[in-house]
């Protein structure tokens, strides 16, 4: 996992890396049914089966994209059809108010995804995947442990002088 | 015996930290019969040339609000650091960022260019900006670095504890002094406030309903405040169900929504992305339209619920600005 961050960073072997939760009752299984069909698409997610999607805290969104995500898809039961009756539309307002803190956080519109998806779509797994990848191609990689490292910088030099002080100090006694 | 040696410092603050241990009241009297200070340099004569002739380790505890911002708060963080037993994060700056690292969604040119040259109130027709070296007749003259990033302590220096809020109150400064005096410390890395969520106790808890329904949001000056009912039931943003106890819920008792300074429990790492998941799983509305129409009523989501902490959120500052000072 590591290795792969050095790759994608650097150059132009870069490719999307899309965090993916899936509900257990819709997508993950049109996820299951595109797999059955044989259909292809883009290789570029990386899906967590929860039990619903509204089980995805908005710290999980956070998190993946801070640990190198490029994007990220939530795909849910349709309106109406949740397993558990009331998870998608808190998904769904959660998601509303997210899109705009994310924006005010700098990351684009395109990089975070809701997606209703039913079991019998498998053929919209597909699509949304596909579409998806494309568009994080165009936007480029997102990087932000990079980021995390190239804003820390800024610190290292004064460390680095206080440790060699206090090495210079030592070695005097 | 000697009495432990204590330090308090200053960062990016307001002095309202150094406002509570005054507030201490006459228990400070008590405490300054325990211990030693040995540098505060709002309150006291010492220099930080008395601090480096300390040998290390020497300093039990060093209390240093503020968030980290500049070379010369780096500097001093890592001198007590190296100088104290205990290093420990007091307020809400220290602890997360707190309001200073609101600054963290701008980039350094923006803050310096509306400081020096486009505030209203700026007389500056030579857009002079403080410089970090320069020779006036022969003479050196320095200023510490303004950094690109606004951070918390422990993202400078390794944190022993942390002591929350904006400010940390009388008494949990002294139960925390107390414990620290006494050898009753839990393990490195706490929090010494209460592991509960505000709600927890709050004199309004009773009349929190189950299901919150918001079909409208209110800032404090745009309705009047029932003086009994829970905030969030009034539709008034209130942290208190993603923020740690331990105030006393100081601001609900005075009629006002808790802004969330205690930051998070242990069990969650992002205050602000919980509260937005709480807050905004409750609205009443099902379709996007009507969503956005009762969440356009929380015009600022990055100044609500990451009032206090934004250098100390997952994604610590906005990730599109620039680091190379621009």
């Amino acid at each position: 996992m590591e290795n792969e961050n050095i790759n994608k960073s650097g150059n132009g072997n870069w490719s999307p890396r899309i965090v993916a939760f899936f509900c257990n009752w819709c997508t993950y299984t049109a996820a299951d049914l595109a797999g059955v069909s044989r259909m292809k698409y883009a290789p570029n997610t990386r899906v967590i089966r929860l039990m619903c999607s509204g089980r995805v805290d908005p710290q999980f969104i956070l998190e993946a994209l801070a640990r190198g995500a490029d994007g990220v898809l939530i795909g849910g039961c349709h309106p109406g059809d949740c397993h558990y009756v009331e998870g998608n539309y808190k998904c769904l307002r959660r998601f509303r108010m997210l899109k705009r803190m994310l924006a005010d956080m700098g990351i684009e519109d395109k990089r975070v995804r809701l997606e209703w998806i039913s079991a019998a779509e498998g053929e919209k797994v597909k699509r949304v995947i596909n579409e998806m990848v494309a568009q994080i191609q165009e936007l480029g990689p997102l990087g932000i442990p990079k980021k995390f490292e190239e804003w820390d910088k800024e610190i290292e030099d004064l460390k680095q002088d206080i440790e060699n002080k206090e090495k210079e100090e030592v070695a005097k006694q | 015996m000697a009495k432990p040696k204590i330090a308090i410092y200053w960062c990016s603050s307001c002095g309202g930290c150094e406002e509570a241990v005054v507030d201490l009241a006459e228990d400070i009297l008590d405490l300054v019969q325990k211990i030693d200070i040995v540098l505060w340099p709002v309150a006291m004569d010492f220099k930080k040339k008395d601090v480096e002739a300390m040998p290390d380790k020497s300093i039990v505890a060093t209390l240093l609000n503020g968030a980290i911002r500049t070379s010369e708060q780096e500097e001093m963080a890592h001198l007590l650091r190296r100088k104290s037993v205990y290093m420990i994060a007091y307020g809400a700056c220290s602890h997360l960022g707190g309001i200073p690292s609101l600054a963290n969604q701008f980039s350094r040119e923006q803050i310096l260019k509306f400081v020096y040259e486009d505030g209203p109130s700026d007389v500056n027709p030579e857009k002079i900006r403080p410089m970090p070296s320069y020779v006036d007749n022969g003479r050196d003259l320095t200023l510490p670095k303004f950094r690109n990033v606004v951070r918390s302590l422990d993202q400078v220096v390794d944190v022993d504890y942390y002591i929350p809020g904006c400010p940390p109150t009388p008494e949990i400064t002294k139960k925390a002094i107390g414990a620290l005096l006494e050898g009753k410390l839990p393990p490195k890395g706490t929090v010494l406030a209460p592991d509960v969520a505000l709600c927890d106790e709050c004199p309004r808890k009773e009349s929190k309903p189950t299901d919150l329904s918001f079909t409208e949001f209110w800032r404090p000056h745009q309705k009047e405040i029932d003086t009994e009912k829970c905030l969030l039931a009034q539709g008034f943003i209130c942290m208190g169900p993603a923020t740690r106890a331990g105030c006393g819920a100081l601001c609900p008792k005075g009629n006002m929504p808790c802004s969330g300074c205690f930051g998070p429990t242990s069990r969650v790492r992002d205050q602000g992305a919980k509260i937005l998941s709480s807050i905004c799983s409750n609205i009443a509305p099902k379709e996007d339209e009507q969503i956005d129409k009762v969440l356009a009523k929380i015009p600022d989501p990055v100044g609500t619920f990451y009032r206090y902490g934004l250098a100390h959120s997952i994604l610590r500052r906005k990730v599109s600005l620039p680091t190379n000072g621009q």
